[in-house]
């Protein structure tokens, strides 16, 4: 498989402090890989340096073969790049009915078309709440809203900041489902997660930050027998 | 897969939807108020409707705020220095190239076409310089004041332009009337009652126009970037053009208005550009309500008629009145007057 997204040394320092150091990171086209670690460790820095919002103090990010350290956030959206923000960011005056539009309107043209429209708010049991603005909806379905929306503008690579914070299990278990299915559709993801849980549920390969590095990376099961892994989770180390 | 029946049922249903939104528009309350003010020289004198007018007049830099604030979250003080500057465009073109029909229009165009090109320029240092959120306000401002400053300080032959002399705080006069021609007679000058119907034309075209607009994909994706920009640039979109275009075009109102202004008293002067002035279309609009067109309308209208009423006891009431007014709007209808009766009246 080819890949799709890859990071090299790539560093990010604030003042002194060094919070992402030298990570070489590759993703292959149609893989889940979870970035995990502990508190402190560079995971959301690191995300935020992948999708623009941050830029790096040394090293580069490849997207396609193409080098994308210094293009703004939205190119990089443009060129099939998608995001889900650990904080939903959603438009508090506008109706979910309108936030997918806005979206679609992106990938459709300025009329999106009103059976996909209708197919994405069933997919992510928002149909009922279509005319309520996203300000009044509880936080679980804030969270698919933003999920609904990172996924309607039909991304090459999905990247997903704690998907299930704040959520049910039930919830939790319905988001893995999700992300499941969509996996099938070739979509490639990074999830950055807390919840082991989900991690077990939705990854196939897991990347470990410690310290602003790579601890570990490699097959989840194998990752996630390492005794080293445990410690630092534990802080032992 | 889909057969023709369906497809063709789903596209009656589309036009039929298209049908139905453009009757919206042309059912629309405002636009039947705008309508219906073409009456309004039945029932008035010549100094009525001259006043009518000049109410009428400071309607489009109030629209073009509106848009840039209620939909685009960009608050600019600078509608009066657009304003300025082209009432000074028009006078100093019409005052070199006479007033001939094509003249005056050639006129109208030139100030517009400068309005358009020193909000691109602003507009492009504000948005792509990273500018934001108030900041955008103090520049605006300064912007204006400066305008201000200037033209103040151009008394003096040197100050002029070809045969038009700014004449410094006193500002400019005696510029020529809008005329169109008339075959076999003399032109037609666009004054009075002609004058007022140019603008109730022109303030149908600007509030469908902008009404059209702002309910369109552009005005959707205008919106999401006031809500929150940072979001909507994660979605692909490149905020700073769209908060660049709806500047350009917010901006080109006010000086839509500063050249009606100028041709409705034949004279442009510095004062119309002062910190007073700058705050004015702000207050009109934070009172008709900054979402709502229709509202940032009727309040311009209503609010520089009371003012003119209350100059007759002395300019400073009609101030203090507007600061209380506008105190009142931010402590008991935030959103406006307009959608505060609307939502009282009818719900959300």
């Amino acid at each position: 498989m080819t890949v799709i997204l890859e990071t090299k040394d790539l560093s990010k320092s604030f003042g002194g402090a060094q919070v992402v150091n030298g990570i070489n990171f590759k993703v292959k086209k149609g893989e889940i890989r979870c970035v995990i670690g502990p508190n402190g460790a560079g995971k959301s820095t690191f995300f935020k340096l992948l999708i623009g919002e941050h830029q790096p103090t040394r090293g580069e990010i490849f997207f396609k073969g193409k080098n994308i350290s210094k293009l703004l956030p939205y190119k990089r959206v443009a060129m099939g790049m998608s995001i889900k923000f650990q904080v939903p960011g959603i438009f508090p005056e506008l109706t979910v009915e309108e936030h997918l539009k806005l979206v679609l309107q992106r990938v459709s043209g300025p009329d999106p078309i009103v059976e996909e429209l209708s197919r994405i708010m069933d997919t992510f049991h928002l149909t009922d709440e279509k005319r309520v603005k996203s300000a009044n909806l509880s936080h679980g379905k804030k969270q698919w809203l933003e999920i609904a929306m990172a996924v309607a503008l039909r991304p090459e690579i999905l990247l997903l900041d704690e998907p299930v914070a704040g959520l049910s299990d039930e919830e939790t278990r319905d988001t893995g489902e999700l992300i499941s299915r969509l996996k099938t559709q070739g979509i490639t993801m990074i999830v950055v997660e807390h919840d082991m849980d989900f991690v077990k549920q939705v990854a196939t390969q897991v990347t470990v930050l410690h310290g602003g590095k790579v601890f570990a990376d490699g097959p989840l099961h194998e990752v996630l027998q390492r005794e080293d892994v445990a410690e630092i989770y534990l802080g032992k180390r | 897969m889909k057969t023709l029946t369906q497809l063709h049922e789903q596209k009656s249903l589309i036009h039929a939807q298209k049908i139905a939104a453009n009757w919206k528009y042309f059912s629309d309350p405002m636009l039947l108020l705008i309508l219906a003010c073409y009456f309004i020289p039945m029932f008035l004198g010549d100094g009525g409707i001259n006043n009518f007018a000049y109410c009428l007049l400071w309607t489009f830099g109030a629209i073009g705020l509106s848009a840039m604030w209620g939909y685009g979250g960009i608050l600019s003080f600078g509608q009066t220095a657009f304003f300025g500057l082209a009432g000074y465009c028009y006078g100093v073109f019409t005052i070199n190239f006479g007033g001939s029909p094509v003249s005056t229009w050639s006129g109208v165009l030139c100030a517009l076409v400068m309005c358009m090109a020193f909000a691109c320029l602003l507009g492009y240092m504000i948005f792509y310089g990273g500018v934001k959120d108030v900041f955008i306000g103090i520049i605006t401002l300064s912007v204006t004041l400066v305008f201000e400053t200037f033209m103040a300080q151009t008394a003096g032959p040197q100050w002029a332009i070809g045969a038009a002399r700014l004449n410094g705080f006193n500002g400019m006069s005696a510029m020529p009337s809008l005329s169109l021609p008339a075959i076999g007679a003399e032109n037609l000058l666009i004054e009075g009652t002609n004058f007022l119907y140019l603008v109730l034309t022109l303030l149908v075209i600007v509030y469908l126009g902008t009404k059209k607009l702002l309910n369109s994909s552009f005005g959707l994706t205008l919106e999401a970037i006031r809500e929150n920009p940072h979001r909507a640039e994660m979605l692909g979109i490149d905020i700073r053009r769209y908060q660049l275009l709806i500047f350009i075009f917010g901006s080109t109102l006010g000086g839509l208005s500063g050249i009606l202004y100028t041709v409705w008293g034949s004279y442009i002067t510095p004062s119309s550009m002062g910190l007073t002035a700058s705050a004015m279309p702000i207050i009109w609009v934070a009172t008709g309500g900054r979402r709502s067109l229709a509202g940032a309308i009727i309040a311009t209208v209503a609010l520089l008629d009371l003012s003119q009423e209350l100059v007759v006891y002395g300019s400073q009431y009609a101030l203090v009145l507007m600061g209380f007014i506008l105190l009142f709007v931010v402590m008991v209808a935030p959103a406006g007057l307009l959608p505060t009766i609307k939502q009282k009246l009818f719900g959300s």
